[in-house]
């Protein structure tokens, strides 16, 4: 896949749970300021490698990763990087939205505060309310608790909390899967207006959705020994009108999965 | 036109049958006495410490129990003043927080947080066993060990003391302090831990920022219990922090609690039914409530705890 | 947040906060090595005191004013006749009440009341239960300060640990062995005598343990009942005085002469061995239990 410029390339990327290996030898770049879709059947490892990304792996306790990640050029798996500091540039929002039990300002001005942010907070937090498409509905009650917002609303809430600290790629876990219709339009609505500043990574089991939301699409499969790997990857027209490969096509024509 | 509309199936129930729902009948009675006693049992307690104490207000009016900063009851002149035993109590007790709390819930989180699951499976029953000791065992410890000890780095440490005591109060209350904070925090969601991760957090952050005040109330919960259990104790007090009621704030000297009055009356020679007697439930009954208060308020907070929002 | 172009190493920044974790995790380690501190220093203390004073006839003798010549006998006979007895009440009354809380009762305000009643008896302070028994059970009902009397005050102030624990035994036991009895035609009565007990049997022993070891270690509510502390007997009738070992331990622990130290240490050792071996028994029921449930 030949993006014009490429944010965050994966090389050789293999991953090992203990004795079991997830993903096996995937390369893959992600073009900046375009969303990327990364589908497949169940249990194939695409959950494993956006982990890998912002290195959440590295809380799996007998998790390895061998290959090599870079981001603007910098392999993130190499001695001496700050996963922290990893993950202020490439944040996560997951399949669950999962609010702090905090206000609603306090959710999205947490991590400004936790790192050491010394500008204009609330500005900040409207800022990002604004982009998440939120600001209008909780613009009144921002120090109501978050408990207090509907499913949707809540996982807008968590993407503004990732916006808040200005991140260049957004991981996204199945972020429409635990919502109604509605929010779901709401969020695939969100993730084309965010393109224009972050780079996405979305990992969807929703194909329809992919073909909607998404400017590249990557494919992967399980193997027969369980691993995880990259069948095919490009442009997300040419993936759904004209794959290269025939499990593609089955997978996108529903022959299984 | 009047009658009562009769359940036909009853029409046909065999004489065995009619036994039979008989016997049901009177076991589950049987079961509910046995859950009524415990009701029964409050009201006992109720019933048996404001009886007594009725004598006992009757002579001494309760502004003068609530009000007074001398108690002797025994020894003339008398005066019938509880605030000292409180104040004793007191202060024993809050030593004892001030011990437990920061330390059992370092270890909370150390169990919940940080530790590998060998290292809990250890430490788990390590603490069970500390909760597990008798009390006299702790009055043993603080008066025969604690005391001298600290009497080589306080010189003027008196032999029997509030500090000793306090302080061995609060390795006794640490496991309860641990336990049931460990409890609320193993109850936050790993998905919350997961989200601040992702926000560039660090271990000690998470821990502090999201999990401890996600699991305020069970915590909060937690040390109302365990400070109730301090205020109950009486072995431990009566052994180590003396006989002497003051109203005093002076950790190195030696004080009464309410409890330890109690045990010293009971095993003195006071006439049955005297004022001086009587004193045993006015006291009993304060502790009582104070107790009772601090323990509905512990209990009404687990539940607020239990309840998702 | 958007600093130097993308620098992911280290900065000062997370170096303060790197450190700042490690001074956290440093004090939780201190935490638990004071907790652990204070357990191993008690325990060093009371066996470096309390050995020497361990001996056939520390068991065999009775109180004395001379150290050597004092032993525990009337307080183990005397825990022995109260434990028993108190055993006596609370396991059918305990497993009644458990029994009834779960199967009979309906989920309405009463039962509430039920469950917070007991969850604040168990909050009560020790002394006042044995204020309840002076009154009630030496006075009221006249049995004086006997075996009796005693054993009914500690029943009273264990009931709701045997209850708390039955229930689980009998919540554990899965509705569909329930379901089947009752489908072929059982009473309730019925399944819970053939159904539920013997597979809530573990876990409700567990419970009576666990009771009966708090029981044992209760020195300030067996004061007010049998308020003597030095007792040179032993009991023969329920209706007798008596003395238990915490109070005999309590006694040997006031008095100032220099051998009563230790003799307090060696009563102590006997009683903590006596919890150890009861704890370690309801530790092998708890995990029978568990077993159970997993088949």
């Amino acid at each position: 896949m030949t993006g014009s410029d490429t944010i965050l390339s994966v090389k050789n990327l293999n991953v090992h749970y203990g004795e079991f290996k997830a993903l096996k030898n995937v390369s893959l770049d992600f073009t900046r300021n375009k969303v990327t879709a990364l589908i497949g059947p169940s249990g194939c490892g695409k959950s494993t490698l956006l982990k890998c990304l912002n290195r959440m792996n590295d809380l799996v306790p007998e998790a390895k990763v061998e290959g090599e990640i870079t981001f603007e050029n910098q392999d993130i798996y190499e001695a001496g990087i700050d996963p922290a500091q990893v993950r202020l540039h490439i944040g996560m929002v997951f399949q669950k939205p999962n609010p702090f039990p905090k206000t609603i300002f306090n959710n999205v001005a947490f991590g400004l505060k936790l790192n050491g942010f010394k500008g204009d907070i609330e500005e900040v937090v409207e800022t990002s309310l604004r982009q998440a498409a939120l600001w209008d509905e909780v613009k009144d009650r921002l120090h109501k608790s978050a408990m207090t917002l509907s499913g949707g609303q809540q996982q807008r809430l968590c993407i503004a909390r990732t916006l808040a600290v200005e991140p260049q790629v957004i991981l996204m876990d199945e972020p429409a899967s635990a919502l109604d219709p509605i929010g779901t339009i709401a969020i695939e609505n969100l993730m084309r207006d965010l393109a224009d500043k972050y780079s996405i990574v979305v990992v969807t089991h929703n194909m329809q959705q992919a073909a909607r939301v998404s400017d590249y699409t990557a494919f992967l499969m399980m193997d027969d020994d369980r691993a995880g790997y990259l069948v095919e990857s490009g442009e997300t027209d040419v993936i759904f009108q004209n794959p290269q490969d025939e499990r593609t096509e089955a997978y996108i024509t529903g022959r299984f999965g | 036109m009047n009658y009562k509309t009769t359940d036909v199936s009853s029409l046909f129930l065999l004489p065995k049958q009619k036994k039979r729902e008989l016997r049901e009948k009177v076991f589950e009675i049987i079961f509910f006495l046995c859950a009524a006693l415990s009701i029964l049992t409050t009201v006992g307690i109720i019933g048996t410490l404001v009886f007594q104490s009725i004598p006992f207000f009757q002579e001494i009016s309760i502004l003068e129990f609530l009000g007074g900063t001398r108690w002797s009851p025994i020894l003339k002149p008398q005066d019938f003043g509880v605030l000292p035993l409180l104040m004793g109590t007191i202060l024993v007790s809050v030593i004892a927080l001030g011990f437990a709390v920061p330390i059992g819930l370092l270890i909370a989180i150390f169990l919940s947080e940080y530790a590998p699951p060998k290292l809990r499976s250890i430490l788990k029953p390590i603490l069970e066993i500390l909760a597990g000791i008798p009390t006299v065992v702790y009055g043993y410890f603080a008066l025969t060990f604690v005391t001298p000890q600290l009497q080589s780095l306080i010189p003027n440490l008196m032999i029997f003391n509030a500090l000793s005591a306090g302080l061995v109060m609060g390795l006794m209350i640490t496991p309860m302090i641990c336990s049931l904070s460990e409890d609320a925090m193993m109850a936050v969601p790993q998905s919350l831990r997961n989200a601040a991760l992702a926000l560039g957090a660090r271990k000690m952050e998470v821990s502090t920022k999201i999990v401890v005040p996600a699991a305020s109330s069970g915590i909060i919960a937690s040390c109302l219990l365990a400070f109730s259990r301090a205020i109950g104790e009486t072995m431990l007090v009566t052994i180590a922090a003396g006989a002497t009621p003051k109203m005093s704030i002076n950790p190195l000297e030696s004080i009464q609690t309410m409890t330890a009055y109690i045990v010293q009356l009971a095993l003195g020679e006071t006439p049955h039914g005297s004022l001086e007697y009587n004193t045993i439930f006015a006291v009993g009954l304060l502790l009582f409530i104070v107790t009772l208060f601090i323990n509905l308020i512990g209990h009404l907070l687990i539940q607020h705890w239990k309840e998702p929002t | 947040m958007d600093s130097s172009k993308f620098n992911l190493k280290l900065n000062n920044d997370s170096k303060n906060r790197i450190v700042k974790g490690f001074i956290f995790q440093a004090l939780l380690i201190l935490s638990v090595a004071i907790c652990l501190l204070g357990l191993g220093s008690l325990l060093f203390e009371i066996l470096r005191e309390g050995l020497p004073w361990l001996s056939w006839h520390f068991l065999t003798d009775f109180p004395s004013r001379f150290p050597e010549k004092a032993g525990i006998k009337s307080a183990i006979f005397g825990t022995i006749w109260v434990i028993t007895f108190a055993a006596l009440f609370i396991i059918p009354i305990g497993v009644g009440a458990a029994f009834y809380l779960e199967e009979y009762a309906r989920k309405n305000i009463f039962s509430k009341i039920l469950e917070i009643n007991i969850s604040n008896l168990a909050g009560v302070p020790s002394i006042v239960y044995g204020l309840l028994g002076l009154a009630v059970f030496v006075q009221f009902m006249n049995l004086g300060r006997s075996v009796l009397a005693g054993s009914l005050t500690l029943a009273l102030l264990v009931l709701p640990i045997i209850i708390v624990i039955s229930r689980e035994a009998i919540k554990s036991v899965p509705d569909s062995h329930k379901n089947a009895a009752y489908a072929l035609g059982a009473s309730k009565f019925q399944v819970i005598q053939k159904i539920v007990l013997p597979q809530a049997i573990p876990g409700i022993m567990t419970g009576t343990i666990l009771a009966l070891s708090r029981a044992i270690g209760e020195a300030a509510p067996m004061i007010a009942i049998s308020a003597l502390v030095y007792i040179t007997f032993l009991p023969t009738t329920p209706m007798d005085r008596f003395s238990v070992m915490p109070i005999q331990i309590f006694n040997w622990i006031s008095r100032p002469q220099e051998g009563f130290k230790g003799l307090a240490a060696a009563g102590i050792i006997i009683l903590l061995i006596i919890l150890l071996l009861m704890n370690a028994v309801a530790v092998y029921t708890r995990n029978r239990t568990q077993k159970r449930s997993e088949e």
